[in-house]
């Protein structure tokens, strides 16, 4: 008890700190908030490059933080809707609950891909509004990023000025950033690819890479080895130059094919701390391509 | 879309009786058109380029733009889930199912026999509008409805805060508030059928708060009717029971997260029925009324390397559980069986206590295995002046449960599951079951 008095002690001066407690559902909305937030926001990511966002545990630790954000910033189109509504519920923190200004999900200001055309679990675990991976093409970072610096201003409108000049000079260097990634990127223009799952299907619209076949039988669905099979002999009659699957997916499935056909498996780290070079979003998409264009002589 | 270079292999492997010579002019013409596709493409891509090129256009583009589909949970419909289950068991054939030394405990279904239907749920759940939350779950059985909860809940408070009301499951203990389909193992352990028969259910007001710490800290407080075991109805004006409650949690490092909380429940108890044999095996009735007074704590572990549980993970979960209760005791009999007690009336008082441990452990995906340990201490019971007609019992129910299931998606899941059942004195069963639960539906997202 006495111990936990000392805690509280030392917790309450911080939780009344100036700066805006951030709450991202993902690293890659964590490190735009600190693109975007510099100094004025405080961040917490509630997952690592290392889990699988649709499968998180509604732990305590994430209903504290969410307890004490000022901003909640996810993705939506469901990825997270087996764990964040209830830590809506839990936390009785009223200004991040959907339809207030400190709820913000990334998807809404993005054009979502793969929207299912059959709505039926029997399709596996299909998303209603579409793919919700959208991060992986950086043009919808910049999209999420100017409406993340907007939220911000609103949230805190005292330093709106400095979240407007540094979304401005974010969307600067990541244009140039852009444009060379896609520079350096043109080898892999219709390049044909496997994935393990869809999380990359906006980084192979952005790139121009052709995904022949995806490991998954259905989505969120773990292939068995008989599926496996299959697809291996389909990339006898349409190969592909490599097999993709993100950091935090099973490398055995990916593994297995690759043994089989001789096409590399490319882990690639899908967000920002899947890899040591993926520390912020530009290191993200430059170790992504190298790990590409590796794969591609 | 065919792209040129899939038609030129396709066409290649098409016709392997053409010549050279005819091969050579199809590739040419097939090179020519792929050549005018790219340069097209290329020069919408630089069109598209340039139209990214300046990112405050992009800006008020997303702010004008129709928001993409609904955000989730937005639909005017509620979330609407549907959940299945039932269940072989292979039991031994028992009469009077008890737990020697406790009194039953509300209204228990036991598992019948051979095939049967577990509840059916029906969930449904939805903003009433930006201040308050609703949500339902029916429990459908033949002829027979029940309303497992029925209650609203504030979004509006803010501060840590949220007050519920109507009828929900209790926030004591940990595994109170679970309803049985997301339970690890087929049946529900000794402590909670002692306690509450399943759980505790209450109709009344939940008051909860949340610290502002890093430490996660969850404190609450309820009131209510206080109808359901170990409390009765009464038919009076006020609250027929209290509990209190506090959980603190947290993680350690990314692999390991906890919970631990302690409980209070104070109820009180009209004329509570309850049935056991007396000393000369004829089955008696008894009417408790007193007050009930239940303390509980709980921990929970759960790990999962680098915090990725879709692989493996491990989880642990006790409760342990202390009740008093202090009253007196009405015994009716049956004289015309042997029975002797009739109308006897005396105080009574209890000390009674008990815990479960359960680990289960996901060791590849789809496949997890686990194993529980109930224990109940019968401890002291005083019967007063009925200790002449009512047995008091010093044996502790035990059990060992063995559980291995198979869960295709995280929709639906298979279960067989061995218990070695000693809750009643004298006797050790084997219990075999083998189960399945299955949600369709609206995703439900379960608490940790």
């Amino acid at each position: 008890m006495k111990r936990l008095l000392v805690y509280l002690a030392l917790c309450l001066p911080v939780s009344a700190h100036a700066a805006l407690n951030v709450f991202a559902c993902e690293p890659e909305w964590a490190a735009l908030a600190k693109e975007i937030g510099g100094d004025d926001v405080k961040i917490y990511s509630a997952t690592t490059a290392f889990q699988d966002p649709h499968r998180i545990e509604a732990r305590p630790s994430l209903i504290a933080q969410m307890r004490r954000a000022a901003l909640v910033v996810c993705t939506g189109a469901e990825l997270e809707t087996g764990w964040l509504p209830v830590l809506l519920r839990d936390a009785g923190n009223a200004a991040v609950q959907p339809g207030r200004p400190g709820y913000f999900e990334a998807t809404r200001f993005v054009p979502l891909l793969e929207k299912p055309a059959r709505l039926d679990r029997a399709e596996g675990d299909v998303h209603a509004q579409g793919n919700p991976h959208i991060h992986t093409d950086p043009r919808n970072i910049a999209r999420v990023g100017a409406a993340l610096g907007a939220r911000l201003a609103e949230i805190d409108p005292v330093h709106a000025a400095d979240y407007r000049a540094r979304g401005e000079a974010f969307a600067a260097r990541w244009q140039t950033a852009i444009a060379r990634w896609e520079i350096r990127a043109a080898p892999l223009r219709n390049q044909p690819v496997a994935v393990q799952h869809k999380s990359f299907s906006y980084l192979l619209a952005w790139l121009g890479l052709r995904e022949v076949v995806t490991l998954e039988p259905k989505p969120g669905v773990e292939p068995s080895v008989g599926h496996l099979a299959r697809v291996a002999a389909q990339l006898q009659t349409a190969p592909a130059k490599m097999v993709l699957r993100a950091v935090y997916q099973s490398p055995r499935p990916a593994d297995w094919l690759s043994q089989r056909t001789g096409m590399p498996a490319v882990a690639l780290p899908y967000t920002v701390g899947g890899s040591e070079r993926a520390n912020d979003l530009f290191g993200l998409f430059d170790d992504t391509l190298d790990r590409l264009l590796k794969a591609v002589p | 879309m065919l792209r040129p270079a899939i038609l030129a292999t396709a066409l290649a492997a098409a016709f392997p009786v053409y010549a050279d010579a005819d091969l050579d002019a199809l590739r040419a013409e097939l090179k020519e058109m792929k050549s005018t596709y790219e340069a097209r493409i290329q020069a919408l891509e630089a069109r598209l380029q340039q139209a990214d090129a300046a990112p405050a256009p992009i800006a008020a583009q997303a702010d004008a733009a129709p928001p993409q589909g609904t955000a989730a949970g937005n639909r005017f419909n509620p979330d609407i889930s549907l959940i299945l289950q039932g269940k072989y068991a292979h039991l031994d054939d028992i009469e009077h199912r008890h737990i020697s030394g406790f009194l039953p405990a509300g209204h228990d279904h036991g598992a019948p026999r051979g095939f049967s239907l577990d509840h059916t749920e029906l969930v449904m759940s939805a903003s009433i509008d930006p201040y308050f939350r609703g949500y339902m779950n029916l429990a459908l059985l033949d002829e027979e409805v029940e309303i497992e909860e029925a209650w609203f809940q504030t979004t509006a408070l803010g501060n840590g805060l949220s007050i519920r009301g109507g009828r929900f499951l209790s926030g004591l203990g940990y595994q109170n508030a679970q309803h049985p389909h997301a339970w690890d193992f087929a049946d529900n352990n000794l402590m909670y059928r002692v306690l509450f028969g399943e759980a505790y259910g209450n109709d009344g007001v939940q008051l909860k708060w949340v610290a502002p710490t890093d430490l996660y800290m969850e404190l609450g407080a309820e009131a209510g009717r206080g109808a359901n075991f170990p409390g009765t109805d009464r038919n009076r004006n006020g609250a027929g029971s209290y509990a209190l409650f506090g959980h603190l949690g947290g993680d350690v490092g990314a692999s390991h997260s906890w919970r631990a909380g302690v409980s209070y429940l104070h109820a009180k108890a009209n004329e509570r029925d309850g049935d056991v044999d007396d000393l000369n095996d004829v089955e008696a009735e008894t009417l408790f009324s007193g007050k009930s007074k239940t303390w509980m704590a709980d921990f929970v572990w759960k790990w999962a390397p680098n915090g990725n549980a879709s692989e493996r993970n491990f989880k642990f979960a006790t409760e342990y559980f202390r009740r008093s209760e202090r009253g007196s005791l009405l015994c009716v009999d049956n004289p015309a069986d042997g029975g002797a007690c009739t109308g006897s009336e005396d105080a009574t008082h209890s000390r009674q206590s008990g815990y479960y441990a359960q680990g289960v452990y996901q060791f590849m995906p789809r496949w997890r295995t686990g194993y529980r340990y109930d224990r109940l201490n019968p401890g002291s019971v005083d019967f007063g002046a009925n200790n002449a007609f009512l047995p008091v019992s010093e044996y502790k129910p035990t059990r060992h449960s063995l559980m291995l299931d198979y869960s295709p998606s995280e929709f639906s899941r298979l279960r067989l599951q061995y218990s070695q059942d000693k809750s009643m004195e004298d006797l050790s069963e084997n219990q075999w079951f083998v189960q399945y639960i299955h949600s369709l539906g609206s995703h439900g997202a379960h608490s940790f």
